[in-house]
């Protein structure tokens, strides 16, 4: 009996070291925060940075590339850590990943593509409470092995930058006729005045709500009690 | 070792500490050179940018016009001398937060620029400026024409203003607001005063401009920044003045 048992054991083991790279379910990881476990518009995490950047297409993607780098690789440092992270103290290890990461986005953007991280200002220090990276971290990084939670980030955090950069298309277009800056009217020459409020926070509250209903009504999201 | 023994977490934290500072140290060090050819550029933007619109030059045409145009730049002190400094030595920054309570003791930098037609001669001065908005630090260039008092352009930045509300004092919108105001009456300080509430008209008064709804503790902030600045450059600039009342 006990024979068996372990050999089913290993046959277990076996079957979980076999899992491919991109199983269905590793892959369900990165799909399911793009749309029906979105961390925006299903658990309205991020929103705040997803109101405040969101005038224009371009500091939208650059968030969108600094949040990507920042949770997957928080993930991925926090999943080969866990067992060594001692339980009482693990929030700030976690924060202490983070804020690295953070902070290190935030140079290489300042060295780099100055204009868009003068515009970012304070939002890319705030990545740091974003509460995506700390819930992708304490929910999964926690208690999963480096790969699946490389995937995990990547899907979250992918999931939060198409929500930035479907509302910045929306804002930036109907705000001022733009899109990454270039005036799309213009060149086509049409005479088009910008819609003032989208550029306003307000603009970016009544786009995520819109969003938010469209993608509810279709996939028949029910908030549960 | 037991991971939950204060040991363990002592020596965890420590670690921890050591690794992540060491990392970012690097990173900060490493990437300074970049950092600091970025502000110096942004500043050379920020003082072509109260005298003409740059908004669709790109680096190195900005390079080649500050060249081209800014070619006198020189440090003064509140009592309209000027100091043995460079521009570059001087953080308008740290000038105004050691001396926050004594702006006469400040260094202040000055900025000649020519303009694109005639590009020999002096037509604007740029006065880099320091304030305190609602929340955080604002800053302001201000570039008056040659008579020293109506004001050519301005261009302002800000630390953490609200935004769509107070951090609206760096949009084309507001700035324009102050082109053609007087900053003196007579010989007398009269600064420019961005008023409370949005929508009135103040063309005809040269010392008033319209207020920005929502943000009237960041209108003061600019108030305050003009009023304070102007006041510590204007023996600079009576001295100025004198000298071009004797030349002429």
């Amino acid at each position: 009996m006990a024979e068996t048992a372990e050999n089913t054991k290993q046959l277990e083991v076996k079957a979980e070291k076999k899992e491919a790279l991109f199983s269905k379910k590793n892959r369900k990881l990165v799909t399911d925060p793009l749309d029906g476990d979105n961390p925006v518009t299903v658990q309205v995490l991020g929103v705040c940075s997803a109101l405040a950047i969101t005038a224009q297409m371009m500091p939208a993607l650059v968030m969108g590339l600094a949040v990507i780098f920042v949770v997957t690789c928080s993930n991925v440092v926090t999943s080969l850590l866990r067992n060594t992270i001692p339980s009482s103290i693990r929030i700030v290890v976690q924060l202490a990943v983070v804020a690295t990461f953070v902070i290190f986005v935030s140079q290489i953007l300042e060295a780099f593509v100055y204009e868009t991280a003068k515009y970012l200002g304070p939002f890319v220090g705030l990545i740091i409470t974003n509460c995506i990276v700390m819930g992708r971290l304490e929910a999964f990084a926690m208690g999963n092995k480096p790969w699946p939670s490389f995937l995990d980030g990547l899907g979250n955090s992918l999931g939060y930058t198409v929500i930035l950069l479907i509302i910045a298309f929306f804002r930036e277009i109907l705000g001022s006729g733009s899109l990454f800056g270039f005036k799309i009217f213009e060149s086509m020459g049409i005479q088009y005045q910008g819609n003032g409020l989208m550029l306003l926070p307000a603009g970016a509250a009544i786009m995520l709500g819109l969003l938010i209903w469209i993608q509810r009504s279709v996939n028949g999201y029910v908030e549960e009690a | 070792m037991n991971k939950d023994s204060n040991i363990y977490i002592v020596i965890y934290t420590v670690a921890l500490t050591v690794i992540c500072g060491a990392i970012l140290a690097l990173a900060s060090e490493g990437l300074k050179p970049f950092k600091e050819a970025n502000v110096a550029h942004d500043l050379k933007r920020n003082i072509l940018a109260t005298t003409m619109d740059i908004s669709s030059k790109n680096k190195e045409e900005v390079e080649n016009l500050y060249k081209q145009l800014v070619k006198t730049s020189y440090v003064v002190n509140a009592q309209g001398e000027k100091v043995e400094k460079s521009v570059e030595s001087i953080n308008t920054m740290e000038e105004y937060s050691l001396k926050r309570d004594k702006p006469q003791d400040r260094l202040l930098p000055v900025y000649e620029v020519a303009s694109q037609e005639n590009p020999e001669k002096t037509a604007y001065y740029v006065f880099p400026m320091y304030g305190f908005g609602l929340w955080d630090y604002i800053w302001g260039y201000v570039a008056l024409e040659a008579d020293f008092n109506t004001i050519k352009g301005t261009v302002f930045a800000h630390k953490g203003e609200t935004a769509g509300l107070g951090a609206r004092i760096v949009t084309e919108e507001i700035r324009k607001r102050y082109v053609g105001k007087k900053i003196f009456e007579g010989d007398q300080l009269a600064s420019v005063e961005m008023q409370k509430g949005e929508g009135n008209n103040y063309d005809s008064d040269a010392h008033k401009i319209d207020g920005m709804s929502g943000a009237t503790l960041t209108g003061k902030g600019l108030n305050v920044m003009f009023e304070e600045y102007f006041g510590v450059y204007k023996p600079f600039i009576e001295k100025q003045k004198n000298k071009l009342s004797l030349a002429k």
